[in-house]
């Protein structure tokens, strides 16, 4: 009896300390030095795993932060000024700060400036009413107004107003999860600095822009001439500002014919009340 | 030769692992939601099947066999399965990252996974020889493998429907998965028949 339970047991036993002196050697033999500063850096990051930063998920902003010296500190924006900080002390480098963006949906197209081709009575989803035919509104370049963009908002910061995705540009956090759900690719970030923003985003000649919504953009060029840092530019038909020269100085927004373009202070005037 | 063909033929369409078999089912409903993260589940899946039949085979007829301890197949099975995919993946950590980083997240994943062990063990049941297993366990893994990018690709269709609301998530998914075993109901017979 006792010879029967021993057959069985030693062989197995045996089996298992062969395996585990051979995981223990492996695992000294093969180690991979992992920096002891990725945990402490990885705790400071929010774990919202967004990738507004650019990297894949927190992990992999942590891990870049760790190896690659010189990896700004202050590219969660999600997490901003707070988080830039622990990590500018956990690493100990210098704090610089955020640029917080902000979402910002490049079509004024409501239901007063635009109207619908046809009833639309599918699934009530944008990507499936894109799928017929670009959508029920005339304009197929514009907000489908279904709010696929607002189910994917983490934070709750867009809704629809009047047929248009508008954003509580107050709650909106500039994870840019809402930028990759658009089917129509409308929405986009925006420096929290700037105020100036192109409210359009049809790239069809202007005659035809005019006959399909009241608040497109026709592409006269007029903001191209009278930008005194030429930040803007019109191209496909459509005006486009590149924040990187624009001085916030508001004159293609006063001259613009049909007042797509508009200066909104993000944070404060143009600010929802929920 | 044309029994290694209707081996592998038959592993991939008729005894597929996930659909007819129902091993492998708590991957083929958790990683099949992502194409991307479906087809690196199923890559480690085949290349860990393969591994573990190597290992397994020579141990049962070697050194179980010859001792009269073929009743400790599936205890020593688990053992030597887990340690050795731990011990891949210290190893591709070390000398392979890049392949550590697109298969390493399943590798722990199946350690103890059913599908694998199911190979081994239904290797020694059907009297394979060692070739013949090899060549079952690939058949096997490629079968996961349809079966894994298939489903993916009919879950990304309902993600788009409009799914009653009791039937959101899991329940869908399920029914799904049934229609899609179904369909592989239809090779029944078909592969046996080809050579005959």
């Amino acid at each position: 009896m006792l010879e029967a339970i021993l057959t069985a047991v030693i062989p197995v036993v045996i089996i298992g300390v062969v395996c585990a002196a051979m995981l223990v050697v492996a695992a000294k033999l093969m180690a991979v030095k992992e920096d002891e500063r990725f945990p402490a850096v990885r705790d400071c990051l929010p774990g919202a795993n967004c990738g507004a930063c650019g990297f894949a998920g927190c992990d992999g902003y942590a891990k870049a932060l760790c190896e690659t010296p010189g990896t700004p500190t202050n590219l969660c924006i999600p997490g901003a000024d707070t988080v830039a900080k622990q990590l500018s002390e956990t690493l100990g480098v210098a704090f610089a700060d955020v640029v917080e963006q902000v979402a910002v949906v490049h079509c004024s197209g409501d239901c007063g400036a635009t109207q619908d081709k046809v009833v639309y009575s599918g699934i009530e989803t944008c990507a499936a009413a894109k799928m017929l035919y670009g959508g029920k509104g005339s304009c197929t370049f514009g907000c489908l107004g279904l709010g696929d963009c607002a189910k994917a908002c983490p934070h709750d910061a867009i809704f629809i107003d009047n047929g248009v995705a508008k954003v509580y540009t107050c709650d909106c956090i500039g994870c840019g999860i809402c930028t990759k759900t658009c089917p129509n690719h409308l929405i986009s970030l925006v420096p929290d600095i700037k105020n100036t923003v192109v409210a359009c985003s049809n790239r069809d000649k202007g005659a035809v822009t005019r006959k399909v919504c009241a608040n497109g953009c026709i592409g006269c060029k007029k903001c191209e001439r009278v930008c005194p840092s030429g930040a803007i530019k019109v191209q496909d038909n459509v005006a486009v500002i590149d924040y990187e020269k624009c001085i916030d100085c508001g004159a293609c927004a006063e001259n613009c014919t049909t007042h797509c373009i508009k200066t909104e202070d993000l944070r404060g005037c143009h600010h929802f009340q929920k | 030769m044309t029994k290694l063909i209707i081996i592998l033929l038959s592993a991939v369409f008729i005894n597929n692992y996930v659909l007819s078999r129902f091993l492998g089912i708590c991957p083929f409903l958790g990683v099949s939601k992502k194409l991307d993260s479906a087809t690196g589940m199923s890559l480690a899946v085949i290349f860990v099947m393969l591994l573990s039949t190597a290992v397994t085979w020579p141990i049962q007829y070697y050194l179980l066999n010859p001792n009269n301890l073929g009743y400790l197949q599936t205890i020593v099975f688990i053992l030597v399965i887990a340690a050795l995919v731990q011990l891949v993946e210290i190893v591709l950590k070390r000398y392979i990252p890049s392949l550590h980083q697109s298969l390493g997240v399943y590798l722990p994943l199946i350690t103890t996974n059913c599908a694998v062990l199911g190979v081994t063990i239904l290797n020694i049941d059907e009297n394979y020889t060692f070739i013949e297993a090899m060549v079952n366990s690939l058949g096997s893994g490629l079968g996961f493998f349809l079966a894994m990018v298939m489903f993916s690709g009919v879950r990304s269709k309902i993600e788009g429907a409009d799914v009653p609301e009791s039937f959101k998530g899991l329940p869908v998914t399920l029914v799904a998965a049934s229609i899609t075993s179904l369909s592989f109901l239809g090779f029944g017979g078909v592969i046996e028949n080809m050579f005959a």
